[in-house]
């Protein structure tokens, strides 16, 4: 093995007037060498980054002043579907575009959970888009079209759940809006009816 | 009836082999590490089921805390020289050539560009203890204002090194309102393709996501 040998000395016979030297083992105690290997590993282990961190990459919606209201694409009320993200990560959600501030649209409270929760509800839109696709009413150019609707109470984490959502359901077509006052004024009177804070 | 006699062993053991695993493991963790970079603040990112990794190079990362406090840094050193010295011409910093250099060997900045001066005259340990203690760089929702001190950082980037990309990598507790302003900043840029960075959850069973994904692996 690695190890050398030398003790059974084979050397030339020295003279009677030469000391002997004292043959000394060449065998190391390999243990504190093995101990330090082991604590840089350690080190090492706690300070790699192996897994690289994940990216979501989002686009925003083209803004341009320029643009006038003719250019704009229109959006069909029956393919949009609008979300509200609130504080303490509640979501209210509602069909259509709710431009109508005269006409409170059905809102529905709901949150991020795996039952009944906004992905069931995204899901149950994007069937029936699906039907009206398929019946005729609308053209095949047309996708369901999420608008996610932060407001000022809401978090981050809100939106990213929201857009992982997207990606979950394979919603093609959404964007990031800034909410109306009408939105927000929906969203008191529901608490308000709900009793919640 | 004789006892068998066991021959009494030697308790030392051959340390070679296991110091030859040990330095092997150590050399692989060697390479193969890259270090973490240094972060002003904790942030605990939100999960996605993205997979998309983060670009290796020609990245700026705008870091926002859950008070919602703005860092800002770019990981290429070269270019932190040429971005400094924009920063510095477009406002009037005044900074001398020995801050200049203390900016492009350091890393986050979370500070106005008041403080600035004072603050890259401290040395690198006290920098990183002031940086934590920051309020972070001042935002507004207009990219002209002149408050608005992210823009400024954010042009300057981009005028070093046009093909930065920019990563927003913010703490899942901060308000939507302080993610909202770097959002409509980048958008004042013209800059409507941005990363956000996140952790890796599963894709929950039974949704479009996981039968995509299926079909791919089924078809491999």
């Amino acid at each position: 093995m690695a190890e050398l040998d030398t003790s059974s000395g084979g050397g030339h016979k020295k003279g009677p007037g030469v000391k002997k030297g004292k043959k000394l083992s060449t065998r190391i105690d390999l243990t504190p060498m093995v101990d330090l290997g082991f604590l840089l590993i350690t080190f090492f282990m706690f300070t790699t980054t192996l897994a690289k961190p994940k990216t979501m990459e989002i686009n925003m919606p083209y803004k341009d002043e320029k643009l006038t209201d003719d250019q704009k694409n229109k959006l069909k009320a029956s393919v949009a579907f609008t979300v509200l993200l609130s504080k303490n990560h509640r979501v209210y959600y509602y069909e259509g575009i709710g431009d109508d501030a005269n006409k409170a649209p059905d809102l529905k409270v709901t949150g991020f959970k795996a039952k009944d929760g906004i992905r069931d509800a995204i899901i149950a839109k994007k069937k029936m888009v699906e039907g009206l696709k398929r019946s005729g009413a609308l053209t095949a150019k047309d996708e369901m079209t999420v608008l996610i609707k932060p407001d000022t109470t809401s978090t981050y984490s809100d939106l990213v759940n929201m857009l992982d959502e997207m990606n979950i359901n394979d919603v093609k077509v959404y964007a990031i809006i800034d909410i109306s006052d009408v939105e927000q004024g929906f969203i008191k009177e529901t608490e308000a009816a709900s009793g919640v804070q | 009836m004789p006892k068998a006699k066991l021959p009494r062993k030697s308790t030392n053991i051959d340390m070679t082999a296991m110091c030859d695993v040990a330095f092997l493991l150590l050399t692989f963790f060697m390479l193969a590490t890259k270090f973490k970079p240094e972060e002003p603040v904790v942030v605990k990112t939100p999960s996605s089921i993205s997979e998309i990794p983060l670009p290796d190079v020609d990245i700026m990362l705008l870091t926002v805390d859950e008070k919602g406090r703005i860092f800002f840094s770019i990981d290429n050193k070269l270019k932190r020289k040429a971005l400094i010295d924009d920063v510095d011409a477009e406002r009037q910093l005044g900074l001398s050539e020995a801050q200049k250099n203390a900016f492009a060997l350091g890393g986050s900045v979370g500070i106005s560009f008041s403080q600035l001066k004072s603050y890259l005259d401290l040395r690198p340990d006290e920098q990183a203890e002031t940086g934590k203690s920051a309020a972070g760089i001042p935002v507004d929702t207009s990219v002209l204002s002149p408050n608005n001190e992210l823009a400024q950082w954010v042009k300057s980037a981009r005028n070093t090194n046009p093909k930065l990309r920019i990563c927003i990598k913010a703490d899942g507790d901060a308000s939507y309102p302080n993610v909202k302003k770097i959002i409509s900043t980048l958008e004042g840029w013209k800059i409507f393709k941005f990363n956000l960075i996140t952790n890796l959850k599963a894709v929950p069973a039974g949704t479009a996501a996981y039968e995509a994904k299926n079909k791919v692996a089924a078809s491999e």
